[in-house]
Protein backbone atom coordinates (compact mmCIF):
# COMPACT_ATOMS: atom_id res chain seq x y z
CA UNK A 1 0.00 0.00 0.00
CA UNK A 2 1.13 3.70 -0.92
CA UNK A 3 2.08 5.39 2.24
CA UNK A 4 2.40 8.57 0.30
CA UNK A 5 0.53 10.88 -1.64
CA UNK A 6 1.44 12.78 -4.94
CA UNK A 7 -0.02 15.70 -6.52
CA UNK A 8 1.07 17.71 -9.88
CA UNK A 9 -0.34 21.32 -10.88
CA UNK A 10 -0.15 23.23 -13.58
CA UNK A 11 -0.50 26.69 -12.59
CA UNK A 12 -0.71 29.16 -15.27
CA UNK A 13 1.42 32.10 -13.09
CA UNK A 14 5.60 33.08 -12.77
CA UNK A 15 7.34 30.80 -10.40
CA UNK A 16 7.76 33.86 -8.14
CA UNK A 17 4.44 34.56 -7.63
CA UNK A 18 4.01 30.89 -6.60
CA UNK A 19 7.00 31.15 -4.62
CA UNK A 20 5.37 34.07 -2.60
CA UNK A 21 1.97 32.04 -2.22
CA UNK A 22 3.20 29.36 -0.74
CA UNK A 23 5.92 30.90 1.73
CA UNK A 24 4.32 34.37 2.19
CA UNK A 25 2.60 33.20 5.79
CA UNK A 26 -0.48 35.87 4.92
CA UNK A 27 -0.99 34.25 1.19
CA UNK A 28 -0.27 30.59 2.30
CA UNK A 29 -3.46 31.72 5.09
CA UNK A 30 -5.44 32.80 2.34
CA UNK A 31 -5.45 29.96 0.06
CA UNK A 32 -4.81 26.97 2.81
CA UNK A 33 -7.47 28.74 5.25
CA UNK A 34 -5.20 29.07 8.41
CA UNK A 35 -4.72 32.54 10.13
CA UNK A 36 -1.05 32.34 10.63
CA UNK A 37 0.69 34.13 13.95
CA UNK A 38 4.02 35.31 12.00
CA UNK A 39 6.33 34.46 8.95
CA UNK A 40 7.55 30.78 7.95
CA UNK A 41 10.91 30.53 9.04
CA UNK A 42 13.32 27.24 8.60
CA UNK A 43 14.05 25.17 11.51
CA UNK A 44 11.08 27.08 13.76
CA UNK A 45 7.77 25.70 14.51
CA UNK A 46 4.62 27.74 12.78
CA UNK A 47 1.35 28.53 14.62
CA UNK A 48 -1.74 29.48 13.89
CA UNK A 49 -5.90 28.74 13.88
CA UNK A 50 -7.44 26.75 11.04
CA UNK A 51 -10.09 28.93 9.45
CA UNK A 52 -11.68 25.62 7.08
CA UNK A 53 -15.14 25.60 8.12
CA UNK A 54 -15.68 22.85 10.25
CA UNK A 55 -12.23 22.68 11.71
CA UNK A 56 -11.72 25.75 13.04
CA UNK A 57 -11.03 24.28 17.01
CA UNK A 58 -7.61 22.57 15.23
CA UNK A 59 -4.68 24.81 16.17
CA UNK A 60 -2.48 24.89 12.91
CA UNK A 61 1.32 23.82 13.78
CA UNK A 62 3.96 22.99 11.58
CA UNK A 63 8.04 22.39 11.95
CA UNK A 64 9.63 24.32 9.09
CA UNK A 65 12.02 22.64 7.03
CA UNK A 66 13.54 23.50 4.21
CA UNK A 67 12.70 26.93 2.30
CA UNK A 68 15.11 26.88 -1.04
CA UNK A 69 13.62 30.13 -3.19
CA UNK A 70 11.64 29.21 -5.48
CA UNK A 71 12.62 25.31 -5.36
CA UNK A 72 11.62 23.71 -2.61
CA UNK A 73 9.29 24.62 0.66
CA UNK A 74 8.80 21.77 2.75
CA UNK A 75 7.51 21.63 6.51
CA UNK A 76 6.10 18.41 9.11
CA UNK A 77 2.66 18.35 10.80
CA UNK A 78 0.62 16.18 12.59
CA UNK A 79 -2.86 15.00 12.43
CA UNK A 80 -4.38 14.49 15.62
CA UNK A 81 -7.85 16.08 15.42
CA UNK A 82 -7.06 16.99 19.42
CA UNK A 83 -7.38 20.52 19.74
CA UNK A 84 -4.54 20.29 22.99
CA UNK A 85 -2.39 18.28 20.28
CA UNK A 86 1.55 19.32 20.65
CA UNK A 87 3.64 18.95 17.41
CA UNK A 88 6.73 18.16 19.40
CA UNK A 89 4.91 15.01 20.92
CA UNK A 90 3.18 13.77 18.07
CA UNK A 91 3.64 11.94 14.96
CA UNK A 92 3.99 13.77 12.20
CA UNK A 93 4.23 13.91 8.23
CA UNK A 94 6.39 15.71 5.94
CA UNK A 95 4.69 17.75 3.34
CA UNK A 96 7.05 19.11 0.02
CA UNK A 97 6.18 21.22 -2.13
CA UNK A 98 8.42 21.64 -5.49
CA UNK A 99 8.60 24.40 -8.32
CA UNK A 100 9.39 24.18 -11.85
CA UNK A 101 9.37 26.14 -14.22
CA UNK A 102 7.32 25.42 -17.16
CA UNK A 103 6.58 27.77 -20.62
CA UNK A 104 2.74 27.72 -19.64
CA UNK A 105 4.20 28.65 -16.04
CA UNK A 106 4.99 26.84 -13.12
CA UNK A 107 4.80 22.93 -12.47
CA UNK A 108 3.96 22.64 -8.48
CA UNK A 109 4.39 18.88 -7.17
CA UNK A 110 3.06 18.30 -3.57
CA UNK A 111 4.13 15.33 -1.81
CA UNK A 112 3.48 14.30 1.65
CA UNK A 113 5.21 11.27 3.01
CA UNK A 114 5.26 9.87 6.63
CA UNK A 115 1.88 8.09 6.86
CA UNK A 116 3.64 5.27 8.19
CA UNK A 117 3.93 7.03 11.83
CA UNK A 118 0.60 7.36 11.89
CA UNK A 119 -1.52 4.78 14.06
CA UNK A 120 -3.07 2.56 12.21
CA UNK A 121 -6.30 3.16 13.90
CA UNK A 122 -6.56 7.07 14.09
CA UNK A 123 -9.70 7.29 16.39
CA UNK A 124 -8.62 4.41 18.60
CA UNK A 125 -5.40 6.17 19.18
CA UNK A 126 -6.67 9.17 20.08
CA UNK A 127 -8.45 8.05 22.94
CA UNK A 128 -5.45 5.61 24.04
CA UNK A 129 -3.00 9.22 24.09
CA UNK A 130 -5.74 10.31 25.85
CA UNK A 131 -5.49 7.99 28.41
CA UNK A 132 -1.82 7.85 28.14
CA UNK A 133 -1.84 11.85 29.11
CA UNK A 134 -3.83 10.60 32.55
CA UNK A 135 -1.21 7.77 33.81
CA UNK A 136 1.22 10.95 33.10
CA UNK A 137 -0.25 13.07 35.04
CA UNK A 138 -0.61 10.27 37.61
CA UNK A 139 2.99 9.62 37.47
CA UNK A 140 3.28 13.37 38.04
CA UNK A 141 1.23 13.58 40.88
CA UNK A 142 3.55 10.30 42.27
CA UNK A 143 6.79 11.81 41.42
CA UNK A 144 5.78 15.29 43.32
CA UNK A 145 4.42 13.60 46.21
CA UNK A 146 7.89 11.24 46.38
CA UNK A 147 9.90 14.57 46.84
CA UNK A 148 8.15 16.27 48.98
CA UNK A 149 7.81 13.22 51.73
CA UNK B 1 -12.07 -3.11 5.39
CA UNK B 2 -15.38 -3.12 7.66
CA UNK B 3 -16.66 0.65 6.60
CA UNK B 4 -18.23 1.77 3.23
CA UNK B 5 -16.69 4.13 0.91
CA UNK B 6 -19.35 6.87 1.46
CA UNK B 7 -19.76 6.04 5.08
CA UNK B 8 -16.17 7.29 5.71
CA UNK B 9 -16.80 11.27 5.40
CA UNK B 10 -19.85 11.37 8.10
CA UNK B 11 -17.60 10.35 10.84
CA UNK B 12 -14.92 13.09 10.16
CA UNK B 13 -17.55 15.57 10.42
CA UNK B 14 -18.84 13.95 13.23
CA UNK B 15 -15.05 14.74 14.80
CA UNK B 16 -14.89 17.97 13.43
CA UNK B 17 -16.49 19.66 16.33
CA UNK B 18 -15.30 20.39 19.61
CA UNK B 19 -18.45 19.13 22.41
CA UNK B 20 -18.20 15.94 20.36
CA UNK B 21 -14.86 16.01 20.58
CA UNK B 22 -14.88 16.22 24.48
CA UNK B 23 -17.99 13.64 24.32
CA UNK B 24 -15.82 11.48 22.76
CA UNK B 25 -13.10 11.79 24.91
CA UNK B 26 -15.15 11.32 27.70
CA UNK B 27 -16.78 8.26 26.37
CA UNK B 28 -13.61 6.13 24.85
CA UNK B 29 -12.18 5.30 28.26
CA UNK B 30 -15.07 2.46 27.50
CA UNK B 31 -17.79 3.11 30.52
CA UNK B 32 -21.17 4.20 29.18
CA UNK B 33 -23.08 7.24 30.26
CA UNK B 34 -26.50 8.51 30.69
CA UNK B 35 -27.59 11.99 29.35
CA UNK B 36 -27.43 13.73 32.31
CA UNK B 37 -23.92 12.53 33.32
CA UNK B 38 -22.51 13.34 29.81
CA UNK B 39 -24.11 17.23 30.19
CA UNK B 40 -23.35 17.79 33.75
CA UNK B 41 -19.76 20.35 33.98
CA UNK B 42 -21.24 21.56 30.22
CA UNK B 43 -22.74 25.00 29.69
CA UNK B 44 -24.88 22.93 27.08
CA UNK B 45 -28.27 22.01 27.29
CA UNK B 46 -29.44 18.45 27.74
CA UNK B 47 -31.06 18.67 24.46
CA UNK B 48 -28.30 20.38 22.73
CA UNK B 49 -25.88 17.19 24.22
CA UNK B 50 -28.54 14.64 23.08
CA UNK B 51 -28.28 16.08 19.31
CA UNK B 52 -24.18 15.58 19.59
CA UNK B 53 -24.68 12.17 20.18
CA UNK B 54 -27.18 11.42 18.07
CA UNK B 55 -24.51 12.70 15.24
CA UNK B 56 -22.41 10.82 16.79
CA UNK B 57 -24.51 7.65 16.74
CA UNK B 58 -25.21 8.35 13.13
CA UNK B 59 -21.47 7.92 12.43
CA UNK B 60 -21.39 4.46 14.40
CA UNK B 61 -18.41 6.04 16.62
CA UNK B 62 -21.15 5.80 19.49
CA UNK B 63 -24.24 3.70 20.30
CA UNK B 64 -26.63 3.89 22.91
CA UNK B 65 -28.06 0.94 25.40
CA UNK B 66 -31.25 1.29 27.15
CA UNK B 67 -31.17 0.23 30.70
CA UNK B 68 -34.37 0.94 32.27
CA UNK B 69 -35.95 4.34 31.64
CA UNK B 70 -33.07 5.91 30.90
CA UNK B 71 -30.28 5.72 27.61
CA UNK B 72 -26.65 5.25 28.08
CA UNK B 73 -24.20 6.19 25.13
CA UNK B 74 -20.62 4.37 25.05
CA UNK B 75 -18.10 4.24 22.89
CA UNK B 76 -18.26 1.94 19.87
CA UNK B 77 -14.79 0.44 19.69
CA UNK B 78 -15.31 -0.92 15.92
CA UNK B 79 -11.60 0.32 14.25
CA UNK B 80 -14.11 2.06 11.60
CA UNK B 81 -10.68 4.46 10.28
CA UNK B 82 -8.04 2.92 9.03
CA UNK B 83 -4.84 4.27 7.28
CA UNK B 84 -6.41 3.72 4.00
CA UNK B 85 -9.73 5.84 4.93
CA UNK B 86 -7.62 8.65 6.24
CA UNK B 87 -5.00 8.71 3.17
CA UNK B 88 -8.08 9.08 0.78
CA UNK B 89 -9.13 11.50 2.98
CA UNK B 90 -6.30 13.26 3.17
CA UNK B 91 -5.28 13.33 -0.72
CA UNK B 92 -9.03 14.80 -1.18
CA UNK B 93 -8.43 17.30 0.91
CA UNK B 94 -4.89 18.16 -1.21
CA UNK B 95 -6.94 18.75 -4.00
CA UNK B 96 -9.33 20.95 -2.90
CA UNK B 97 -6.67 23.12 -1.25
CA UNK B 98 -4.36 23.04 -4.42
CA UNK B 99 -7.47 23.81 -6.45
CA UNK B 100 -7.80 27.33 -3.94
CA UNK B 101 -3.80 27.87 -4.77
CA UNK B 102 -4.51 27.58 -7.98
CA UNK B 103 -7.58 30.08 -8.14
CA UNK B 104 -5.45 32.39 -6.16
CA UNK B 105 -1.99 32.69 -7.96
CA UNK B 106 -3.95 32.69 -11.04
CA UNK B 107 -6.67 35.95 -10.75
Amino acid sequence: MSDRIEKRIGLKAPISRVWRALTDYREFGEWFRVKLDGPFVAGQISRGQITYPGYEHIKWQAIVQKMEPERVFSFTWHHSFDPNADILKEPTTLVEFRLEKVAAGTLLTVTESGFENLPDNLRLEACRRNEGGWSEQMKNIENHVAKAS
Amino acid sequence: MAIKRQARAPIFAALGDDTRLLLVTKLCGGQPYSISQLTQGSKLTRQAITKHLRVLERAGIVHSVRTGRESRFEFDPQPLVGIKEYLDFVSAQWDQALYRLKSFVEN
